[in-house]
């Protein structure tokens, strides 16, 4: 720290002092992020009758995991099976396709000046801030219409439009790829297309994961659209299956043992996302800053 | 760009089918996003807004009654009642949310704590849970059933406090709206400090202003943009509030109603009572107090900020 020359005995221990509140203001507060997560796993351990019986943020004594698990898979015909292939399948496609087509569109905007650029770039960056609720009615409408709802493209072809994205790609292309690189390349004869593939994209690879890792979680952690579109309980995805079989489960006397059912379902249906943000952490931190630097 | 003409190559034809490529370039790599946004995004907006204008009447049925479904929406109580909902919500959630973020952000940047990586990861973790299973979660750990609350006030022999009644709903919901969104505006943020050179802290240090001071006179002014940004996030989410009141409807469903928020209106007319035409209209009056309210805001806030700066 510059300042240690300045009145150093007072100075220094103030901020000593400082730091250690500092600190304990930290913890306190990782400790109110991590507990309802904390006592979500030790609950997914016990039996439904324990969930009642036994303290919250301890484990029981008996250790009911993985029959909760076998439970889970295996409740009302093993819908919660086809509810996480329905997911997986929805922020598989929705997360690969958006985050590529936001790529390409933001490379374009990024790399070449065009008749209508400014015009069609205002009108993407107005749209990310209509509120999705407007695009409910007529969604539903139009899938009625063309067949597709309760069906997963249903839900998968709007969710490939993603103009944030296109934002964020443009603003990554703007600062990742040097417009001499590309010039250089044109000069020795390659085609815009050999160019992009070639050299441009290896270069977005980073803002592109992150566009990526939070469309997939956006789309598996996605409630509002799979609630409208998909209304056959086969098709539901994990967020809809999960607020429904607890919307049974509170019902009085049908099947409150539902309840450990939804806990451990949860369970299963976080760690996903929470593996994909921790292990590509290195990856999507450093693409986190692109929203903040034009904005 | 200029094309350069290769020396020894042929250039008249390919050179002109090049120069062809080059102009079409851009409309080739939009083309996917153009084609998506135009079918999911322009052409969902214009069907709606004529959807918008239309009325079922018992006798005639469809007519056109023109901007009257809207005139409708502004003296629905309902609508009313749910706008007043969100915007007391969002008045206090908002602050807090934001106020800890920026907070958050500021003590991990100036490395006042050890081990740093330990309170970003885990401030973020809820983040990156479905809103549906944190409202799930928080409903049973505010229950009295099982919830772990009521366990410690029973084992103290005292009464257990009731959260999810009709003035303990909405902080109940901004808590876990806090939970799950502080340590993600907390991101934004901190990305934004960790792009400001350290040279200029130095440098207001050197001139005798303290942490506090160059807090607020150099680092907030400097990431303005990306507060300004979180402050748009958090009003547009907030009036569309919907995942976590719907999922509480179930523990408490006298006080969390069909009308509780907007969305949650809009959604029941639409779906429940098949009110499309109405249910439109009011999605976009939604939209409309939405972009009010945040240029409000962001204007207020702006001028404050133009203040601080001198």
């Amino acid at each position: 720290m510059a300042s240690q020359t300045l009145r150093p005995d007072t100075y220094q221990l103030r901020r000593k002092a400082n730091s250690l509140a500092t600190y304990f203001f930290m913890a306190a507060f990782l400790v109110y992020f991590l507990i309802p997560l904390f006592w979500l796993v030790i609950s997914s351990t016990k039996t439904n009758a324990g969930l009642f019986s036994t303290f919250g943020f301890w484990f029981s004594k008996d250790f009911n995991f993985f029959q909760n698990l076998k439970d889970l898979f295996a409740y009302d015909k093993g819908h919660f099976s086809l509810w996480m292939r329905n997911t997986a399948i929805y922020a598989l496609i929705a997360s690969v396709g958006s985050s590529l087509i936001s790529t390409l569109a933001g490379y374009a905007f990024a790399q070449y000046r065009f008749p209508g650029r400014n015009l069609l770039f205002g009108i993407v960056l107005a749209s990310i801030f209509v509120p999705a609720t407007v695009y409910a009615v007529p969604l539903f409408l139009m899938m009625s219409k063309s067949g597709l709802s309760n069906t997963l493209l249903a839900v998968i072809l709007p969710s490939l439009v993603n103009p944030f994205g296109v934002y964020l790609m443009r603003i990554y292309a703007e600062q990742a790829v040097s417009q001499d690189l590309i010039d250089a390349a044109r000069v020795d004869g390659a085609g815009e297309f050999r160019i992009f593939v070639t050299i441009a994209f290896r270069l977005l690879a980073p803002g592109y994961v992150t566009v990526l890792l939070f469309a997939f979680v956006g789309a598996w952690n996605n409630y509002f659209l799979p609630l409208l579109l998909l209304s056959k309980s086969d098709l539901y995805v994990l967020t809809v299956g999960l607020a429904y079989w607890n919307s049974l489960a509170s019902q009085p006397g049908v099947a409150q043992v539902l309840y450990i059912l939804v806990i451990t379902g949860s369970v299963v249906a976080i760690v996903p996302v929470m593996f994909v943000f921790l292990f590509l952490q290195r990856f999507w931190q450093g693409g986190l800053s692109l929203g903040s630097i034009k904005a | 760009m200029v094309l350069v003409n290769v020396p020894g190559k042929k250039l008249s034809t390919h050179h002109s089918w090049q120069r062809f490529l080059y102009k079409a370039a851009p409309y080739i790599f939009l083309s996917p996003f153009l084609i998506g946004y135009i079918a999911f995004s322009i052409y969902p907006l214009v069907y709606s807004f004529n959807l918008s204008l239309y009325r079922k009447q018992l006798i005639g049925g469809l007519t056109f009654v023109g901007l009257s479904n809207y005139g409708k929406v502004f003296q629905d109580t309902n609508f009313g009642e749910g706008i007043r909902n969100v915007l007391v919500f969002g008045a206090v959630q908002i602050p807090v949310m934001l106020g800890l973020a920026l907070i958050f952000a500021l003590i991990l940047d100036s490395e006042l704590v050890r081990r740093p990586t330990i309170f970003r990861l885990g401030y973020f973790l809820p983040f990156a849970v479905p809103s549906v299973v944190a409202a799930l979660m928080w409903g049973y750990f505010y229950g009295q059933g099982f919830g772990p609350i009521a366990q410690i006030f029973t084992a103290l022999k005292l009464e257990p406090p009731i959260f999810l009644t009709a003035s303990g709903i909405i902080p109940a919901i901004a808590n876990i709206a806090t939970w799950q969104y502080a340590g993600y505006n907390m991101l934004i943020i901190y990305a934004a400090l960790k792009a400001i050179p350290t040279e200029l802290y130095d440098a207001a240090r050197v001139d005798g202003a303290s942490d506090l001071q160059i807090a607020w006179y150099v680092r907030i002014p400097l990431v303005w943009p990306a507060i300004a940004l979180t402050i748009l996030f958090s009003i547009n989410g907030t009036l569309q509030l919907f995942n976590e009141p719907n999922v509480l409807t179930v523990v408490a469903p006298s006080i969390v109603n069909l009308h509780f928020t907007p969305n949650i209106y809009l959604y029941n007319l639409a779906f429940r009572n098949g009110q499309f035409n109405y249910s439109a209209a009011m999605a976009f009056s939604l939209a409309l107090v939405s972009g009010v309210i945040a240029s409000l805001v962001l204007a207020a806030t702006r001028g404050e900020e133009r203040e601080n700066n001198g």
